[in-house]
Order: structure tokens, then sequence, then C-alpha cells
């Protein structure tokens, strides 16, 4: 069972930012002509000299670049990384929907892909002739929908809609319909993007099952996702794709352990030193503190404590204080915002502020409980009413948050860990 | 198992093959088509009183307008036909041209959401559009036939041409291929140029009146009739008022531009289409 059945080779994917289209069609006349004439494309010349002495000007993107991988027979491989890494593009390119810019891929098997569910469902047909209908676009033969016509009909738990248009459909339904479709699906290779996000929990659970059967038949699965628990459960490689490069490939667990890993040393490094900032730089943040009750810079917070975070700046230019918006992110190790602190959200407006000084940020009782966030932080400043935010300074992944389990309640009892500590109080009170 | 390196069922380069028409992979999804043309006929009448009846109420009514405006208030001429025998003569071909064309021409916009998802030879779209108008195109045929019936049994102004009636299958399907050419080729462009999308409903228009559709090529100049002729559109159409009535231009050497016209024009418009399949979804 251990045969290749996709080999990624030197693939890469290059994209055109900005307008596409207007006043090119005397650009690809000339281009058009040339290559019939067998000359060099004008065009291209052009494009190669701004790529090579000016990388930073170009528009011209590397979206995937240099990826190079091979998948096993019976692999189900995890595709992790952050927004704009390129996975996104990486299944497009292996659903056939785009093509590479170069390298190739070659693969053994029939390939089916599930980018979104319920594509091309008419909302005018009903739920049995969308079945059809979709089954055929994501590649099946109406011989096989009709065989697994009641398994499918049965798995979307629709039954009583069946001969309903659609458009009639609750939001649930639909992607119920719509899931129970492609998991019937019986390709040797499935590609599968992040569609376990939707339904309940309960048909969550059956997603996963089902895509668990798939993959326990010695099909080969490719699964991309923010879920990290699903990652783990679901996969046994990974590849972590970085800003269009594959970053680490190995086993699952080595590829989530990667992961969290980078995102965390990320922000080990002092803050002074990161190229990854964005905004205009009238004001930088230079340090993120914690501090405790006794005004003592802490490492690790404690739930249920007291404590300060500051943000320590230095500022360089003007800045107008009732414009100015401080936003503060908290993630958790699967790089989900948990919560946000606004300062418009608060209605807060700075009255002053001076060259150098520190936001600080009061918290009377920390109410996570124990786990490592990430901070992402973002100032802003609105120029005129009509205008978005101009960022000042952003950074994600800025700092980590170590929190240790505490006793909120003063109970004598230790809090369990991750989310959130709610306040309340039980009791039992007779009917 | 045992497979050898170079077995690969599918490789995925930058570019395809200049000329590339994956008959087995369309063949392959032959349900997809059919049900993509059910859907085209099912979902049209869905939630509308008359239903399937409009497919009939459409013509009819295109072609009293005609029957009235032109023939009535503006007089033209009929070649002697009865005017309502003669304007569906023309429209029924017609029909089917306009619609495929101006169907086929939106493939790629009116598809990018399912394109973007799903991998498909994409040529099925077009084809299915094809394959559902002769459905339309059967129908009217039909009341074309009615109306022709009753003017040849109540009139003799009627010559049918009994001996070139195998020459209609080829009518149409120059006619299947010349929608499916211009629409395919201008749904490639617009991918990139929208501005072709606005042309479309300005240009069939036109297109129609330099068709002989409302005048019959006879009434003209020479010259012009010349000019009529290189509109490929001209000669079937027709070739069909000839079959039918008696009346109109049929001739083989024309017919044959027409047919070698088409041909040129599907070759060169799936060139251009599979240029852009593979990389549409970053322009469009």
């Amino acid at each position: 069972m251990s045969n290749t059945v996709i080999k990624v080779e030197g693939l890469g994917k290059q994209y055109r930012l900005g307008k596409v289209g207007a006043a090119t069609l005397s650009s690809d006349l000339n281009r058009w002509i040339a290559k019939v004439r067998g000359k060099e494309d004008p065009n291209l010349k052009i494009g190669e000299v701004n790529d090579r002495t000016k990388v930073s000007t170009s528009n011209l993107v590397w979206a995937l670049k240099d990826i190079n991988f091979e998948v096993k027979q019976g692999d189900v491989l995890g595709i992790i990384g952050k927004n704009g890494a390129g996975k996104s593009t990486l299944l497009k390119i292996l659903s056939r929907v785009t093509a590479p810019t170069i390298g190739d891929i070659k693969v053994k098997g029939r390939i089916a892909s599930l980018l979104e569910v319920g594509t091309g469902f008419h909302p005018e047909l009903s739920g049995r002739e969308n079945i059809y209908l979709n089954g055929a676009i994501l590649g099946m033969t109406k011989q096989e929908i009709k065989n697994k016509f009641d398994e499918i009909v049965d798995f979307s738990g629709v039954e009583r809609y069946i001969d309903t248009p659609v458009k009639r459909y609750s939001s649930g339904m639909y992607v119920r319909l719509a899931f129970a479709v492609a998991a019937h699906l019986e390709p040797e290779i499935l590609i599968v993007d992040e569609v376990l996000a939707v339904g309940d929990a309960e048909f969550q659970k059956k997603c996963l099952g089902k895509m668990k059967d798939v993959s326990g038949q010695g099909r080969t699965v490719l699964f991309v996702s923010h879920n990290m628990a699903a990652v783990k459960g679901l996969c046994t490689t990974g590849i972590v794709l970085e800003q269009g490069t594959i970053k680490f490939n190995g086993t699952s667990e080595g590829a989530i352990d990667f992961y969290s890993r980078s995102a965390y040393n990320l922000s080990e490094i002092p803050l002074e030193e990161r190229k990854d900032r964005k905004g205009n730089g009238k004001l930088r943040i230079k340090d993120i503190i914690y501090v405790n009750n006794l005004g003592t810079r802490v490492g690790d917070l404690t739930s249920g404590e007291y404590y300060k975070i500051q943000f320590q700046f230095e500022r360089y230019q003007q800045i107008d204080l009732k414009q100015l918006t401080f936003v503060l992110q908290f993630k958790n190790e699967s790089d989900e915002i948990v919560t946000t602190i606004a300062t418009d959200e608060q209605g807060t407006v700075f009255n002053t502020i001076g060259n150098t000084g520190c936001f600080e940020i009061e918290i009377p009782r920390l109410n996570f409980r124990e786990g490592r966030y990430l901070i992402n932080f973002m100032i802003s400043e609105k120029l005129s009413f009509n205008t978005p935010h101009v960022t000042i300074d952003y950074l994600a992944d800025a700092a980590t948050m170590n929190v240790i389990r505490g006793d909120y309640w003063n109970s004598g009892i230790l809090n369990r860990p991750k989310g959130f500590i709610q306040e309340s109080s039980i009791k039992i009170i007779d009917l | 198992m045992m497979q050898t390196k170079e077995d690969w069922d599918l490789i995925i380069r930058p570019r395809s093959k200049w000329f590339q028409l994956d008959l087995h992979a369309i063949w392959k999804y032959r349900d997809l088509l059919m049900l993509l043309v059910k859907r085209d006929f099912v979902a049209v009448y869905k939630q509308t009183i008359l239903g399937p009846l409009w497919f009939f109420i459409q013509p009819v009514l295109t072609a009293l307008t005609f029957t009235f405006i032109f023939g009535r208030v503006a007089q033209l001429s009929t070649e002697k036909m009865p005017p309502m025998a003669f304007y569906l003569a023309g429209i029924t071909l017609w029909t089917y041209f306009s619609d495929c064309f101006i169907k086929t021409s939106n493939t790629f916009i009116a598809n990018a959401g399912v394109f973007g998802k799903v991998y498909f030879p994409r040529l099925i779209i077009p084809l299915s559009i094809l394959v559902s108008n002769l459905m339309k195109l059967g129908i009217q045929f039909l009341i074309f036939l009615c109306v022709w019936m009753y003017y040849y049994n109540t009139t003799d102004k009627i010559h049918p041409q009994w001996q070139y009636m195998w020459v209609l299958p080829i009518l149409i399907i120059m006619m299947a291929g010349l929608g499916f050419g211009f629409g395919v080729l201008i749904s490639s462009l617009t991918t990139k140029y929208r501005d072709f999308t606005f042309l479309i409903g300005f240009g069939v228009q036109l297109l129609m009146y330099g068709s002989s559709i409302v005048l019959p090529i006879s009434t003209m100049s020479p010259k012009v009739q010349f000019l009529m002729k290189l509109n490929p559109l001209t000669s079937v159409i027709e070739g069909f008022k000839f079959i039918f009535l008696g009346s109109g231009f049929f001739e083989f050497n024309w017919l044959l531009y027409c047919f070698g016209f088409m041909i040129v024009l599907v070759a060169l418009s799936v060139i251009i289409f599979n240029k852009v399949e593979k990389s549409f979804m970053d322009t469009v």
C-alpha cells in the first residue's frame, strides 16, 4: 500500500494583482501576433524585467512556489496554514479549476473535489432533482446516483421535503442535502475544503464519521482545514503551508505541532525586530507586558486574578485622538479568535497622548481558563467620517499569553482548562 | 496494484495542447449533459400558470407581430407567400440560432460559480444548451408545420421541394454549429472583456435584419444580394424557405460555403475556448 497516487513537482502559481482586462486587448493582440509569427512575447519581456529587478513594485505575486510533495495511497493528508498561505490555490489546481503557472501534478485514479457543498444546486428544482444534478456535476453517473439515492436521502434526513423546491429549504436542510450527495461520492482520491464548518454539531459529527469511513476504505483524502482538532482526528500526514511554500511535510501531529509552534515562535521575537508589521507607523508598539495587582511584571497569568496588560509605545507623529481606535484580539491554539477588546465598541475616547507611554488594559478578574493564547493588536485612526480606518500599527501574533489554572470561585478547586469562565451561580429551586 | 512509474491517469500541466477536443471525457459526462438539458427545460416554466405552453405561445406571437408590422403596415414583400407561413419559416431556424448564440455566449460568466468549484469538461455547458434548444426548435417546427399544412391544403401558393427535404437536417446542424461557434467565441472573450456582453443584444438584432428573416433577398439589388449571401445564416434561412415554400434562394455552392464557414468557426471557437477554460477563473 505504498503506491504514490499524487505527485506534485515544482508547482507554482502566479497571480497578477490589480486590474485585469481593461486596455489590454491591444496588448493581447500584439502578443498573439508575435506568437503566430514565432517571435517572443513582447509583454512577457516587460513582465520579466519588472519581476526580477524590482520585485517589491511588481504587480505579479507567487501564490504558490516550488511546491513538491507526494501522497501515497490511503493517506489522509491534512493541509494547514494561515489565511493566504496558498491552501485554497493548491486545492484549486488539484481540482483542475485553474491551471498552474509552472510545474505539474501527476495523479493516479479518479479524483473528486469538494471545495463547496451544493455546487450547481438550482433553487427551483426539487431536492430529488438536485440530487441527480449535483451528483452528476461531481462526476457520478445517473446509475450510480440511482443506486445510492435512498442512502443519500437517508443520510441527509430531509425525506419529507424531497419533492419540494430547494429554495423553500432552511439553510440547514440545504447544507445537509448537499453534503449527503458529496459524501456518497466514491472516488479514489477525495479533496475536501473545510466543508465541515457547516451544519449543527450533530451533523458535523456525522460528517466527520463519514470522512473517517472514507479513509478507512483505503482511499486517499486531502483535507484542508483550520480546525486542528479535525485534522488531528482524521489525518495521518500533514503539510504546513506558509506564504506559498511548504514549511513542513510529515506526520499530521508533527504538522500541527510545527504550525502552532511557528505562530508562538513568532510571538517570542522581540517586537522591535518583527518585520511583518503593517500600518503607517505614526506610532509603534515597542513591548507588551503583563503586570499583576502588586505592580510586578509577570510571565504566566492565573485565572481569576487582577492584571494589567501594557502596550508600550513610541509616538513619532501627531495623531488625532478622537479618531484613535485600539483593538485587541485573543486567539486560542487552534488559531480561532476567542474574544476581542475594542475601544470603539466600549465608547472609549482618549484625552492625551505623549511621545512615549502605554495603552493599559485593566482586567479586574481574568476570565480566561488555562491555555496558550495569542494576541493580535491593531491601532488605527479614522481620517474623516466617510473614510475607512487607516492602520497606524498592526501586528498579528504579537505576543503569547500563558494562562494557568486558578481558583476563580475561591472554592478551593482549580478551574478546568479551555474556554472562558462565565460569571454565574447555581441553585435548585422548587417548581 | 502493480503500476509503473509512468502510468498516470491524469497530468495537470500549465498549458494544454493547442487543439484538444476531449470527446472521451465529454462522453463520460453525458449524464450531466442530459440532466442539464432537463434542468433548463423544467426550470423555465416552474411557477408559471401556462407552463410548457409558453414554448408554443412565444413563436406564434412573434410571427403574428411580424405579419402585422412588416406585412400589413410596412407592406414588405413576402414573395407572394402567405405572410404567416413566410415569417414562421424564417423565425423557426433563426430562433434556434439566436437562442443558442445568446445562451452559449454567457457560458463562462453565468457558470463562474460552478466552474470555480468543480471540474467537468466545460464544453458540456454549451453542448447542453444546443440540445435543450433543439427541443424548443422541435416544438416551433411543429407549429410551423401546422400553419404550413393549413396553407398547403387551402391555397396553391406553397410549392414544397420534396426532393431537397434531406437537406433539412444539415441546415439544422449548420444553425447549431453557427450558434455554438459564435456563442463560444464570445463567451471566451467575455471572461476578460465584458464589453462583448453589451454588444450581443444589439448585434443579434442587427444580424436578424441581415439574414433575410424579414426581407427576402430577391427584393434586393445584386450587389446587396452578394453581401447578404456572405452571411452564412442567409443561405440557411433562404434554403429552409425554399424547401418548404418553394420561394427563396437555394444554391449548393453557397450552402457549401456556409458549411465550411461553420466548420472553421467551430474549430476556432474550440481552440480559444480550450485556451481560456484553463485559467479563466483568474480573470473572470
